[in-house]
């Protein structure tokens, strides 16, 4: 099992989450972040006085899926979040020791 | 004993209401420019000089403002501490006690118009102390300088709505306090943007609302002069908006929501003591110059290393200056028979002088008294008038109030 982590630009999720409901994903959970790659932050300016603001806001998906199914997915994932401009985020997949549905205890691919 | 006059009546009690309107305003204005942990501290600041102020009101200060009208002194009386013998009393031709209500609600916002110079760094306690014993030794004398016939009324300066009462007054109390105060933590390089600019623009639209009172209910009559102050508020607010955009604009290449909040409220600061006085398009040239260098005037904060918060000193300071000097230049005894000519309506420089004299009184007596109260209090005070930085980091809403601004969090 693996376990898909990708940074993307808040405005791109809607997008992201119809296409992964399309390929059959059962399920995402999203964290509110913020962070800065390459793109490094933005300005703002408040009176006069330029702030420099590092950290952009960006939005933390994670899925869990099965091994097989895990560069589909990412690809899927990654061709709905890009823009093709500076900021489209990362993603990585990491490998998942176990997985339990809490309310049946089933367990490992069943429980995805 | 003169007559009431139901109109004018009316429109004194509902310009009460309006410019109470304005305290709120004014701490949604200021609240949503600071960070969120410090919302709740700003609004609460802005609220107590709605307790406090009148309180003492009632108690001794309208006698000491508005007692032994007229004396060409310095301080009013005693004889209506209390509110004694003014229940049936008529001023002008209005009941005296709705222009006590009226003059009260002056009283409330101009301390209250401070709080955003010394933003996220004082003590509550320290605040509820100084604001008690500024709106005495300093509120109270200059209000009977100027409103109340005393020596700077009787000189002929003039000031409609209190250009040199409220805004003169409360940004060099703003400035001295700052001074003492000292910078926040990681000011001016780390970033504390506003947390909240809707409600900076609702209170900004509340202010300009109440302002009609503000400024038009000054003239104590439902008449000609209210009329022109209030077609002047609303032009000079507009114009002021306009002016600090346009330089906004061309310094740091956007025109922003703030920059159009603080213009409009810059034109409002500048009109106020020429509301009643000038007429034509005068209002508009008041609030363009006004709007812009007030704009201009925000860099002084950074040159001089003072930390002024939210820009009182540029905006209530320097707009109230301003404002005031434009008295002596566009005053037009046509729209105000108690006004004298200005120098440009071909009347002189003798009014201009007197303008330049009750500014730099006001603003010279008001700086030291303030720096003087802050300077006892932090002697006073076992903790100081200032937060300790771990306090300061945390954020005023927690450590002063016990309370949170917003929790929408669940965990």
């Amino acid at each position: 099992m693996k376990l898909i982590v990708a940074i993307i630009k808040p405005f791109r999720l809607d997008e992201v989450k119809t296409a992964l409901i399309g390929m059959g994903v059962q399920g995402l959970t999203v964290t509110e972040v913020r962070g800065f790659g390459r793109q490094r932050g933005h300005t703002e300016v408040y009176r006069g006085a330029e702030y420099k603001i590092d950290f952009v806001p960006k939005l933390r998906l994670e899925i869990l899926v099965d091994e097989s199914d895990a560069q589909r997915v990412a690809q899927e994932l990654m061709e709905h979040a890009r823009t093709g401009q500076i900021g489209d985020g990362k993603l990585w997949i990491v490998p998942v020791d176990a997985v339990y549905r809490i309310r049946t205890g089933e367990a490992g691919t069943d429980a995805i | 004993m003169p007559e009431i006059d139901t109109g004018d009546t009316a429109w004194v009690l509902i310009s009460s209401a309006l410019v109470l309107f304005m305290t709120p305003g004014l701490a949604l204005f200021y609240g949503g420019m600071v960070r969120s942990k410090n919302v709740l501290a700003m609004l609460m600041q802005n609220f107590f000089a709605m307790g406090i102020v009148t309180i003492f009101w009632v108690l001794f200060g309208y006698s000491l403002a508005f007692g032994d009208l007229g004396n060409a002194g310095w301080i009013g009386n005693f004889d209506f501490v209390g509110l004694k013998g003014l229940t049936n009393g008529v001023t002008d031709t209005i009941p005296t006690l709705a222009f006590v209500a009226f003059q009260l609600t002056f009283a409330v916002i101009t301390p209250a118009l401070i709080t955003g110079a010394i933003a996220d760094r004082m003590r509550w306690v320290a605040w509820v102390g100084f604001i008690a014993a500024w709106s005495v030794l300093v509120y109270l004398p200059v209000a009977h300088w100027v409103f109340g016939g005393g020596w700077l009324a009787d000189r002929g300066a003039l000031d409609f709505a209190g250009g040199t009462v409220v805004h003169v007054n409360a940004g060099a109390a703003a400035l001295a306090l700052v001074i003492l105060l000292g910078k926040r933590k990681g000011w001016p390089k780390e970033p504390m943007p506003p947390h909240s600019l809707p409600l900076t623009l609702l209170g900004t639209g509340i202010l300009w609302f109440g302002w009609f009172g503000f400024n038009a209910g000054s003239a104590l009559s439902a008449n000609g002069v209210a009329a022109q102050a209030f077609l002047n508020t609303f032009v000079a607010a507009a114009a002021g908006m306009i002016g600090w955009l346009i330089v906004e604009r061309m310094k740091s290449g956007h025109a922003t929501t703030l920059g159009a909040a603080s213009g409009a409220v810059a034109g409002l600061v500048a009109i106020t003591p020429c509301a009643g006085f000038v007429g034509g398009l005068a209002p508009v040239v008041i609030g363009l110059v006004t709007g812009g260098v007030c704009f201009l005037a925000i860099q002084l904060k950074f040159k001089f290393g003072y930390d002024d918060s939210l820009d009182v000193v540029a905006v209530h300071l320097v707009g109230g200056l301003l404002g005031s000097l434009m008295v002596g230049l566009f005053a037009d005894d046509a729209v105000n028979e108690a006004a004298t000519d200005g120098l440009f309506l071909g009347g002189g420089s003798e009014l201009l002088v007197e303008q330049v004299i009750a500014v730099a009184a006001v603003l010279v007596f008001s700086f030291v008294v303030s720096y003087l109260i802050g300077l006892l209090l932090k002697a006073l005070l076992p903790k100081g008038i200032r937060v300790s930085d771990g306090e300061e980091d945390t954020g005023l809403d927690l450590t002063q109030h016990s309370e949170t601004g917003y929790s929408l969090e669940r965990v």
